[in-house]
């Protein structure tokens, strides 16, 4: 796993070509896209996860989204943080409150709030039904956030790769990008199966001890 | 398949989902002036009222052939295909400012066709090529 990160990265930053307008600073898309996508495809499995967990009662599920959510929340730092430092050479500015960007930095508040709700009450039951319902409000904010490029005049421009047409970027690019984006989901499993190993543990000492 | 008490909360689940789901649409319906980032030149044109006092920022392409640069003064025009909107800017732009490539310029405007920029942003698109295959392109069309 750490070896297709490791060559990925040699890859992006080394091996591939540079883009014609923006030059070397395109090498940052390689970690950017790869978190962004797995800043948001988590938190859309913590929501479903809640939501399966609120409905039918399934046992595993908040230990699910519980074990999600900090690597979620780093991704989501990682994909700001690298946009910023992507939007200062090309744009010209660190931040804009364009809907992309406000909507993302939304989306971080929700991880947080959903974190911080673990961390505050001791209670499992109570923490579990707020945790949820703050994941399954946060669902809402995904679509803005993969369509906000489209519905609005933002800075931030359109995804490259879509369902529905060809991808605009050169193979060249999109090589070590499919890289990074392999090696990174990769990283999410493993440490998510560490993270819940833990969390199984400590669900099942909480519920000793509360018998 | 599920008790009848999984059932009913599922049809409450889904049935807030469905007014949450429109309320936030509603919301940012009203609100889709204040989330655009940037109106185009047609936009410009065709809003009743405009304050001339107020921050607003135009968005476009750079047309091709219009920057002239005076020491420190740029003018240039900025266009969606339809309208157009002259620019002055004095200062630094940044490096992929160029003619033909996206641009939002922060500022006031003057009257519908005339700006004045305080700050010049570059806006790139989604494609993303080395520069031997943007040659090649270039050399086909």
């Amino acid at each position: 796993m750490s070896f297709i990160i490791f060559f990925g990265i040699i890859y992006s930053l080394f091996i591939s070509p540079p883009d014609y307008i923006q030059g070397d600073s395109v090498r940052i898309m390689y970690v950017h896209v790869p978190s962004s996508f797995l800043a948001l495809g988590i938190f859309a499995t913590i929501g479903v996860s809640s939501i399966l967990n609120l409905t039918l009662k399934i046992k595993i599920m908040p230990l699910i989204g519980k074990s999600l959510a900090p690597i979620g929340i780093t991704f989501t730092l990682i994909s700001i943080i690298t946009g910023s430092l992507w939007g200062k050479p090309t744009w010209g500015i660190w931040w804009v409150w364009d809907a992309r960007l406000t909507s993302m930095l939304i989306l971080f508040f929700f991880y947080l709030f959903y974190i911080v709700i673990w961390k505050y009450f001791k209670n499992f039951e109570k923490a579990n039904k707020f945790s949820s319902i703050t994941s399954i409000i946060g669902l809402f904010n995904l679509p803005i956030i993969k369509y906000s490029v489209n519905w609005w005049n933002t800075l931030h421009q359109p995804s490259s790769i879509t369902l529905t047409s060809p991808p605009t970027i050169h193979y060249s690019m999109l090589i070590p990008l499919s890289i990074m984006f392999i090696g990174m989901i990769f990283y999410s499993l493993i440490i998510f199966l560490m993270r819940y190993k833990t969390e199984l543990i400590k669900f099942k000492l909480y519920h000793k001890k509360n018998k | 398949m599920f008790g009848k008490k999984a059932k009913s909360r599922v049809i409450i689940l889904i049935l807030s989902l469905i007014i949450s789901g429109l309320i936030i649409f509603l919301i940012l319906r009203s609100l889709k002036e204040n989330v655009v980032y940037f109106f185009s030149p047609s936009e410009i044109i065709n809003k009743s009222e405009i304050s001339l006092s107020k921050k607003i920022r135009v968005g476009g392409l750079v047309k091709i052939n219009s920057i002239q640069k005076k020491e420190n003064n740029l003018t240039f025009i900025i266009t969606d295909l339809k309208n157009e909107i002259i620019v002055t800017y004095e200062g630094l732009v940044p490096n992929l400012f160029s003619e033909g490539k996206g641009v939002v310029a922060e500022g006031n405007l003057k009257d519908k066709k005339y700006f004045i920029a305080h700050k010049i942003l570059a806006k790139h698109d989604e494609n993303y090529m080395p520069p031997e295959v943007e040659k090649i392109l270039e050399k086909s069309n």
